[in-house]
């Protein structure tokens, strides 16, 4: 339903389509993606090329990230497993900060597209759900990885009563975190769109560093829960 | 859509959203007053407790976001439009 308004176009559920063989895809969420892989590998390029033993620029920039994310996932999954891990957390905090950011801040309106507009990728259910479903096929490897069949006994711990709501939990995790990030998300253009429709001018900057400031956040809670699933499907109990 | 099916939306909508604050709104104001007085006993702990208290507040967030998703969906993707 899109309205057409004078000064702000405010427009969801609409896409710019790509055939793709069977599969329908929405190509605007392709587009503003490859745009924020290209920033952040661009990035991590200019910073790792001639490194140097005291860093400066770049080089900071990036050795402060992987201290902050080394951290993090040191706190949620363990000093013995959360090297294997710190890849993946990197990267799923990396791709949605930037991807919420860049939705933000990049001026998408200057490209204008047949239909549908560029926008944050994770302000689209699909990204939010594959990112949620990689954590839990994360989390499911890593507990079965390194415990074996054992894994199973965390579904009946500390009682078998729990067995049921271990195995809808299963299913919830993916769904919160995919919706939390989405609607956050596209929470904050909405709240922007509307307040740039009814006053164009200043009134709708204290709701862009709000929505600055939440998708920040959201990035670093889904990186967080994400490591702590990881951290809870490793944990070894002590009997 | 019928008018009906379009009016029921629309409260529909309004209601997820609004009831939804309800919650997540008691809940932000238990643990913002608990982390104040947290502060205000250990002053030097503020750092963590501002942090653990983002963290939190923003969980609480994800349950009116849910009613939103909802209240977005019965708007702007209404599966009963026909």
């Amino acid at each position: 339903m899109p309205f057409a308004l004078p000064l702000a176009e405010l427009e969801v559920g609409q896409h710019l389509y790509w055939q793709l063989g069977n599969l329908r895809i929405h190509g605007q969420v392709f587009l503003s993606s490859w745009v924020v892989i290209a920033a952040l590998l661009a990035v991590v390029v200019i910073g790792t090329r001639r490194m140097q033993r005291d860093p400066s620029g770049v080089q900071n920039l990036l050795e402060f990230l992987w201290d902050y994310l080394r951290d993090l996932a040191r706190e949620q999954i363990g000093e013995k497993a959360y090297r294997d891990w710190l890849p993946f957390i990197g990267t799923l905090f990396l791709f949605i900060f930037v991807s919420n950011w860049g939705g933000a801040l990049i001026p998408w309106k200057l490209i204008h597209l047949p239909s549908g507009e560029l926008g944050a990728p994770t302000a689209d259910i699909n990204t939010t759900i594959a990112l949620a479903l990689l954590v839990s096929l994360a989390y499911f490897y890593a507990g079965l990885s390194r415990k074996g069949f054992r894994y199973f006994e965390y579904y009946v711990e500390p009682t078998p009563i729990m067995l049921p709501f271990k195995i809808v939990e299963d299913f919830t995790k993916p769904l919160s975190l995919s919706f939390r990030l989405f609607g956050n998300i596209l929470a904050d253009e909405l709240v922007v769109a509307v307040l740039a429709f009814l006053v164009p001018l200043i009134v709708p900057l204290p709701a862009m560093f709000l929505g600055l400031f939440t998708s920040a956040i959201q990035a670093l809670i889904f990186a967080t829960l994400a490591a702590y699933y990881i951290g809870e499907a490793v944990h070894e109990e002590h009997h | 859509m019928d008018s009906i099916t379009s009016a029921a939306s629309v409260v529909a909508a309004g209601l997820a959203v609004g009831l939804g604050a309800i919650g997540p709104g008691i809940g932000q104001g238990t643990a913002a007053g608990g982390a104040v007085e947290g502060i205000a006993r250990q002053p030097e702990a503020e750092g963590k407790i501002r942090g653990t208290l983002l963290l939190s507040l923003a969980f609480m967030e994800a349950l009116t976001i849910y009613g939103l998703v909802v209240a977005l969906v019965l708007l702007f993707a209404n599966p009963f439009a026909g």
